[in-house]
């Protein structure tokens, strides 16, 4: 008997661990950014109302005509050249992971310092993003410039 | 009794586990219909892929001999063309040549034509339809505008030596090039339809004619060789939401405006970017830029289309059947090919399928049918507008068979009928 009480207990342990990975996993995991969860439910606005029709709601872009927002540069790297784009418009062509894209967008310039601030900041720490966040007063600087 | 229960518990315990880990992973990828390559098709009609990862496969022609001249949209090794021939369900690679990547290829009395995103060209045939000079093709048009955006010159040639180029506009709907609304100025060299001489070599502007205009971007088109007229598919404008939430709800700027069928005579204008056409309400409407709400109704004076279909699904590709293989009510009508849409967002994306347009004496009769759905994969792939594949060009093969490109995968389909 004891020798079949093994693979039993065995098999029970895997079926009740692989039924509590599988609940933990559908529990969406609600991420923690310090001082800017407020900056990024309202970048996620912005994001939804301006971005997504081009970008996508999974910020990954649109075949030969607009690039994704996920692991280039333009996003994570420089932040004046990125605040730049958004107040400015581009018509650059883009080349991101050897795909082209040449969709021309529009200037937001429009938009408030904080709102590109918050945009920014969620499109920065979103898609898989990882970088640091935007202030308005940042996106300030870089408007003061654009003018003069 | 209970002795046997203690023996079979570890085997319950295993379906338990084989079911319970079967179920709690909901987004798993469905396997694709290994038959009809993922396609689904109406009955009696069955698809294989007789070539895959091509690179962006645009335009095709096939020849009476089974050979395949694809043009890539990105030259792959400093080769756009490839040859492929086809042997039953099978392809192989026979040649590749032409250093640009394109959309646009025909063949014309012995002569194949293909198009980079700003001149055409032409090489000569054999009496196999195979290229003779690959490295040295005529160059028939040069110079016309590629502004990065709808920079496709997709070709099309009638029976008298002319040859039709698509010009699109290098803009959405003109505001950034008109932006005092006294008239688009772009319209002179792009937006539209130019004729030129099939035979003549470096022709500019000045040597073409601005066949049809205002027509904001057009990569499907075909000749239409009953009514001897060129018909085109329009790619409709963009962002009616975006740019004007007071008039248009997110919904109807998802399914606004139509991807029109238009049937051009010389010196049509079709509107753009004064105009867009509503499938919904069957009519045309002044463009919210020049003074339009949703229900004013444009001035007359523009071209109707023959044909409307769903907003952003992105015809690509456009063929009227003049085969013997499929059923009858195929013959002469017309298949579309949709690349599928992105400006649907946040609504579900839509389009990536294969349309059929019954026509009755040269014209279209009765409403439209999806023919070849599943390009895109599952309908999660389809809603995000992540798709596998999209549909993009279509030709017709020597038996009546009908071959699809996808400029994704860089997938060839060949769709057959049998009783």
């Amino acid at each position: 008997m004891k020798l079949r009480k093994g693979p039993l207990l065995l098999l029970l342990t895997l079926f009740i661990a692989t039924g509590i990975y599988a609940q933990v996993k559908q529990v969406k995991k609600t991420v923690h950014y310090p001082g800017s969860a407020a900056a990024m439910a309202r970048g996620k606005i912005v994001y939804t109302n301006i971005c997504l029709a081009c970008h996508m709601a999974d910020g990954g872009g649109v075949q030969n005509m607009n690039p994704p927002l996920i692991s280039t540069s333009y996003v994570s790297g420089n932040k004046p050249a990125l605040i730049k784009i958004v107040l400015n418009g581009f018509k650059d062509d883009v080349e991101i992971n050897g795909q082209k894209y040449s969709n021309n967008m529009l200037p937001h310039s429009d938009l408030s310092d904080q709102q590109v601030a918050d945009v920014l900041t969620y499109v920065r720490k979103s898609f898989g993003n990882k970088a640091s966040a935007v202030t308005a007063f940042e996106v300030k600087k870089v408007r003061a410039l654009i003018k003069n | 009794m209970k002795k046997l229960f203690i023996l079979l518990l570890p085997v319950f315990a295993l379906i338990g586990l084989i079911v319970f880990n079967a179920c709690k992973n909901p987004d798993r990828t469905n396997t694709t219909d290994a038959a009809n390559a993922g396609l689904t098709l109406p009955a009696g009609f069955s698809a294989v892929a007789v070539a895959d990862n091509l690179g962006q496969a645009r335009h095709l022609v096939v020849t009476p001999q089974g050979d395949i001249y694809v043009h890539l949209a990105n030259s792959k090794k400093g080769r756009s063309i490839l040859v492929l021939h086809l042997d039953g369900d099978k392809t192989t690679l026979k040649t590749s040549f032409a250093d640009y990547g394109g959309t646009g290829i025909a063949i014309k009395n012995g002569y194949l034509y293909a198009s980079s995103n700003s001149d055409v060209y032409r090489y000569k045939l054999n009496d196999k339809n195979e290229v003779i000079n690959p490295g040295q093709p005529e160059r028939i048009v040069t110079g016309l505008i590629n502004r990065r955006m709808h920079e496709p010159k997709a070709i099309a040639l009638d029976n008298d030596g002319n040859i039709y180029v698509n010009i699109g506009a290098y803009s959405n709907i003109c505001s950034d090039f008109d932006p005092n609304k006294t008239g688009c100025p772009i319209l002179d060299s792009a937006a539209g339809i130019w004729q030129f001489r099939a035979d003549k070599p470096n022709q500019h502007y000045s040597d073409g004619i601005r066949y049809a205009g205002g027509l904001r971007n057009v990569v499907g088109l075909d000749w239409n060789q009953q009514d001897n007229q060129l018909f085109v598919m329009q790619h409709g404008r963009d962002m009616l939401h975006d740019l004007f939430p007071k008039y248009y709800t997110i919904k109807q700027s998802a399914d606004l405006p139509a991807e029109c069928m238009f049937a051009l005579k010389k010196g049509d204008n079709a509107g753009w970017p004064y105009v867009y056409y509503d499938w919904i309400k069957h009519k045309n409407m002044l463009g919210p830029e020049y003074g339009g709400d949703g229900v004013k109704a444009a001035d007359p004076k523009f071209l109707n289309p023959v044909a409307a279909y769903p907003g952003h699904f992105a015809p690509d590709g456009l063929l009227f059947y003049t085969g013997n293989q499929f059923p009858e009510k195929y013959k002469n009508g017309a298949f579309i090919a949709f690349h599928g849409s992105w400006n649907r967002a946040p609504e579900p994306q839509d389009g990536y399928c294969v349309v059929f347009q019954p026509f009755k004496n040269g014209k279209p009769d009765g409403q439209w049918e999806k023919f070849a759905d599943g390009f895109a994969g599952t309908a999660e792939q389809k809603a995000s507008g992540r798709a596998v594949h999209r549909p993009c060009g279509l030709a017709q093969g020597p038996d009546g068979s009908l071959y699809v490109t996808d400029d994704n995968k860089g997938t060839i389909y060949k769709i057959t009928y049998s009783k």
